[in-house]
């Protein structure tokens, strides 16, 4: 174990270090000039050349990226271009918006999907498992942009029930959890239903039934707690849909957290802060990889890691 | 969902069996609509789907409701909806279908090449898809779509570059475990080329998962252009597309739903039927998944 996640834990070192070259690399090429929007339309050549010369880009590309790398191991992400704050500080900063609206996504999307995997699997083959797999279907063919304008229409513009939008009070943070979790509601509902189906069949449920034991206890106190394992690991899986699914909703719903900066430094070409967030990103993603792939053994102790 | 033809056990063909699945029909006959309205676009749009008309705003310039002269009414610039509806349909779809035989190619491509010759190739390529995972896919869409100024092939482009991932990795997995059976060593011991066994033997099994992850695939392809052009780094105007619809109607939400939701429940629909015909693609051609997620 100790020796798998160390290797493990290399691996995950090596791909960040990809990562890093490959977004890197494309923001290098990219044909946007970001000293051109440091310096704004009126700047002389002559200052559009020092500003160039200050930030280091007049160096050839693998000088740039050795700089920025042995920055990074050090703790320093560089400083935003237009903002002149350290990046490792803004991300900081707006970390944890993010964080308390995955928890709370995360939160919806078990929530919905295990709920309604129960139900359809208790009901197989009959109207409310249609319905519900059909709702499924339609939770994840949802555009999330359109999910969260529909949601501020009805709840927040015609209703008055939530704010508009912005951050703060537990009623702001409502709307944009629902819209993310419910794309995940959708393949978690689907993935309950399944494995409740087969839980259901076992021989440990039938000897409960058997021994007299009420239906609702069987479903929640026996079969549930197995049945929900499979989905538990899938939430590390979908840590990269959630990475993805922030900067949309962020946007709509004026959460402060790292998809609207992400959003923003895009829109500037604030070539730091992208690198930070991506790079922010896809740690989180491979973190979540990592502890679904730890917890897949626990599920199943046939399997071992290795 | 279930199989009406449980004790039917005549054996019947993959198209007959998915025509018998309403939710596969519902799905198909959708697409068929939606294709449909797209390609014939020019002879049923009311309207040119640029032309900002005379009467197309109420007097004080806001978008006129649907009914009335303009079916679906009209948008911000005073553009018939119903018209730029249609032709949005073409971008929708041109994406959907390009991008996804892209990523499509790409994928099949790395997972065949990596699961038959294993070896350092193998390594290099899964460790690249791997790498690949790790990326936050929609924000790097987002940050080449910005940056490159976005026509309608950059931006199939984009999506098939961030999308061939989880098809290279299906038919990996596929393509190893179908290398070590003994018909593949059976035709290497009879001298056939690699050109041959990977073309003629392995990629014919390979076809139901490409069908299937096809289908799925386009669905993902078209919210992900609905969202780039939503934030406005998809496809531009005055170009229709769903997603751009929204995006240049969104400061009109409150007073115009109808700019948002009309465009918001097509991509929906349009999402919707491809996932529907790809699950049931799933069950008919891969029994070995039946039932499962």
């Amino acid at each position: 174990m100790p020796a798998y996640l160390l290797r493990r834990l290399i691996q995950s070192a090596l791909i960040l270090l990809g990562v890093s070259f490959i977004t890197f690399f494309l923001l290098y090429i990219l044909p946007a000039d970001p000293v051109r929007q440091i310096a704004g339309r009126s700047a002389t050549p002559q200052t559009v050349e020092n500003i160039r010369q200050q930030l280091g880009l007049d160096q050839p590309f693998v000088v740039q990226y050795w700089r920025y790398l042995s920055g990074l191991v050090q703790g320093d992400m560089g400083r935003s271009y237009l903002q002149k704050t350290e990046v490792a500080e803004l991300i900081a900063s707006r970390l944890p918006a993010t964080l308390l609206l995955m928890v709370a996504a995360i939160f919806c999307e078990l929530l919905l999907g295990v709920t309604m995997g129960i139900v359809a699997a208790l009901t197989r083959g009959r109207l409310a498992d249609q319905a519900l797999m059909i709702g499924s279907f339609l939770a994840v063919s949802a555009p999330q942009f359109v999910v969260s304008l529909l949601l501020l229409y009805v709840f927040a513009v015609k209703l008055g029930w939530f704010p508009i939008g912005g951050y703060g009070t537990f009623a702001h943070l409502v709307l944009p959890a629902l819209t993310l979790g419910l794309l995940g509601s959708g393949w978690y509902s689907r993935m309950m239903r399944s494995s409740m189906i087969d839980v259901l069949r076992a021989d440990y449920i039938r000897t409960a039934r058997a021994k007299g034991l009420g239906r609702s206890r069987v479903v929640l106190r026996h079969a549930l707690p197995n049945a929900i394992l499979p989905v538990i690991a899938m939430i590390g899986i979908d840590i990269g849909v959630f990475m993805g699914g922030i900067v949309v909703v962020e946007s709509v719903f004026g959460w402060p957290g790292i998809g609207q900066l992400a959003w923003q430094a895009i829109q500037r070409v604030d070539i730091p802060i992208i690198m930070g967030v991506t790079l922010v990103s896809a740690c989180a993603i491979v973190l979540g990889n990592l502890l679904a792939d730890l917890i897949t053994p626990l599920i199943d102790p046939r399997i071992k890691l290795r | 969902m279930t199989d009406a033809s449980a004790a039917d056990t005549r054996p019947k063909g993959a198209l007959a069996r998915l025509l018998q699945r309403k939710l596969a029909l519902f799905g198909l006959v959708l697409i068929a609509a939606i294709t449909g309205s797209a390609l014939l676009a020019p002879w049923i749009a009311p309207f040119a789907p640029e032309a900002q008309m005379f009467d197309g705003l109420t007097i004080e310039g806001a978008p006129l409701p649907p009914g009335g002269a303009y079916l679906w009414g009209t948008d911000l610039l005073g553009r018939d909806l119903f018209s730029r509806m249609l032709y949005g349909a073409r971008t929708s779809l041109i994406i959907g279908v390009v991008a996804n035989g892209l990523a499509l190619l790409i994928g099949t491509l790395v997972g065949l090449t990596a699961g038959y010759f294993q070896g350092w190739i193998g390594s290099v390529l899964m460790r690249f898809t791997d790498l690949m995972m790790a990326f936050p896919a929609l924000l790097l869409a987002i940050c080449l779509a910005a940056i490159f100024q976005p026509s309608l092939w950059i931006v199939a482009l984009v999506i098939a570059l961030v999308n061939w991932v989880q098809t290279a990795r299906v038919i990996y997995t596929e393509t190893t475990a179908l290398s070590q059976r003994e018909f593949i060593a059976a035709e290497r011991t009879l001298g056939a080329g690699t050109g041959r066994i990977l073309f003629r033997h392995i990629l014919p099994h390979l076809l139901p998962t490409i069908i299937v992850w096809g289908t799925l695939g386009i669905s993902t392809t078209v919210l992900l252009e609905a969202t780039l052009s939503f934030l406005g780094v998809g496809v531009q105007p005055p170009t229709p597309s769903w997603g751009n619809i929204i995006f240049e109607n969104q400061t009109y939400f409150q007073s115009a739903p109808w700019l948002v939701f009309i465009p918001g429940a097509a991509i929906l629909l349009l999402a919707l039927a491809f996932n529907l015909v790809g699950d049931a693609l799933r069950d008919v051609l891969d029994p070995m998944q039946r039932g499962r997620v």
